[in-house]
């Protein structure tokens, strides 16, 4: 089926660019040769490679910090009271202005992009981790206390798996945020990664570059969704009961 | 572990902010090994008084002692597993120290033996309290307390049930508090019956029971509730 279902892709897009003509939108055989130029010189994996480990660490610095501060926030109140108005101002920060920002005052570093990006993501980890947190049970707690669970064991085994869905969400909202973000961190101050090339590829008006680019990223995207994230989930669900 | 309460108070703030008196004047004493049994009407706080008294709620006026270090193990209403975790390890969690030779015998008592590797989940009502019984068993508390264990399962499953348990407590002699409002499962089981009153609770009468569990006859039985009966018309 989702075999099928890229054929379709490949198929409109030839048809397409028959329509518009291959100025506009070069047909797929151009696209796949200007891929293969790219990856013969080694660009190609270079800057996919450092445009994932930009990912990497600003998913792994927003998801870490956005999930304690998510907990923190749902079980106490005045916390929440004082970390809310900082929230929503974060949320509704265009990803364009923190990381311009980001740039101006660290300047065009590597720290400064992948703060902005962690920065971009962190707010929907932490609204998402507190309403996680505000959703645990109290008669369970109330289990492990009479029973004494030592801390450490209550989180792990009491706690963990109930957030785990809503760490999951997060991740998979996040995930899906910073792939849109780390792309403009790119064109707008890194000398490599996908987003350089396609900023490259925009001034030189070399379409297929762009788009060899912008499909060998959605091709990546595609592998470390369906291939990291949707086991891990299947894994943290295991044991609810399955749908007939 | 010897149990002694005196509790003279118990509000609680409703939505509106008013307090309402949920509990009053409560006042018994468990001797190590008792099997105290609470009776009472349907939502007069009889879970209230057992969340103060296995210390979940410190928010009242009086005094309840059980002794430094005492052990817990309790059986909630509803049976409060946690459902990522298979039976044993649940039971495991809660009494790491248990040994598997003694595990696997409280499984062949509760007849769980060959639900040990399931998950909550996947267990009926019935099940699912035999699991939080030997949970509540397994870590050899000090103070046992069964809030309902009986509730909600049909007839043929609650004697079963409730035979098991029997068993059980006369086998370990731990102190134990057992709330129902069955009367039947109540003299069937306890050796002191506490009988509440409607909200706020206070205690109408503490009846203790003489003949040993084992050796009560179904015309001991029937003597007894005649007894509670007498008791309560005098009363009311």
């Amino acid at each position: 089926m989702r075999l099928l279902s890229v054929a379709v892709f490949v198929v409109t897009w030839w048809i397409a660019s028959l329509l518009v003509g291959g100025a506009k939108l070069p047909p797929p055989p151009d696209v796949l040769q200007a891929m293969m130029t790219e990856a013969k010189t080694g660009a190609l994996f270079l800057n996919l490679g450092v445009t994932l480990v930009r990912v990497a660490l600003s998913f792994a610095l927003a998801m870490t910090i956005g999930t304690a501060i998510g907990y923190w926030m749902g079980r106490h109140r005045l916390a929440d009271r004082f970390g809310d108005p900082w929230l929503i101002i974060l949320l509704n920060l265009p990803a364009l202005v923190v990381i311009v920002l980001a740039y101006i005052w660290a300047g065009l570093t590597e720290a400064a992009a992948i703060a902005a990006i962690a920065i971009n993501k962190l707010p929907t980890a932490v609204v998402t981790l507190r309403e996680g947190t505000r959703a645990l049970d109290p008669a369970l707690d109330e289990m492990a206390r009479i029973f004494a669970f030592p801390r450490g064991r209550a989180f792990r085994h009491v706690v963990l798996p109930q957030l785990a869905p809503y760490i999951a969400a997060a991740a998979r909202s996040g995930l899906a945020l910073i792939w849109k973000i780390v792309l403009v961190a790119e064109f707008l101050g890194r000398p490599n990664g996908v987003g350089f090339e396609i900023g490259v590829a925009f001034q030189l008006f070399d379409i297929p570059l762009l788009l060899a680019y912008s499909l060998s990223f959605a091709a990546i995207v595609f592998a470390i969704e369906t291939l990291l994230v949707q086991p891990f989930e299947a894994r943290l669900s295991r044991w609810r009961p399955r749908a007939a | 572990m010897r149990l002694e309460v005196d509790i003279s108070g118990k509000q609680f703030a409703n939505a509106a902010g008013e307090r309402r008196q949920v509990l009053r004047n409560i006042a018994f004493t468990l001797e190590p090994g008792e099997v105290g049994v609470i009776v009472g009407p349907s939502g007069c706080g009889k879970t209230t008084l057992l969340r103060i008294l296995t210390g979940l709620d410190g928010d009242y006026q009086g005094r309840v002692t059980r002794g430094p270090h005492t052990r817990i193990g309790m059986v909630f209403q509803e049976p409060r597993l946690l459902p990522w975790r298979t039976v044993e390890d649940n039971i495991r969690l809660a009494a790491p120290e248990v040994d598997t030779a003694r595990l696997s015998a409280l499984f062949a008592v509760l007849e769980l033996s060959e639900h040990r590797s399931h998950f909550p989940g996947e267990l009926s009502l019935g099940l699912a309290r035999r699991v939080a019984l030997a949970r509540a068993l397994a870590v050899e508390p000090d103070f046992l307390v069964l809030d309902e264990p009986l509730a909600s399962l049909d007839e043929a499953l609650a004697a079963r049930l409730r035979s098991q348990i029997a068993a059980l407590l006369e086998d370990r002699k731990i102190t134990t508090l057992l709330v129902t409002h069955n009367l039947d499962d109540a003299v069937r089981l306890g050796d002191r019956l506490l009988l509440l009153s409607a909200r706020p609770a206070t205690i109408l009468h503490a009846l203790p029971i003489r003949i040993p569990r084992a050796a009560r006859s179904d015309a001991d039985i029937a003597g007894i509730r005649n007894e509670i009966a007498r008791l309560n018309h005098a009363n009311g």
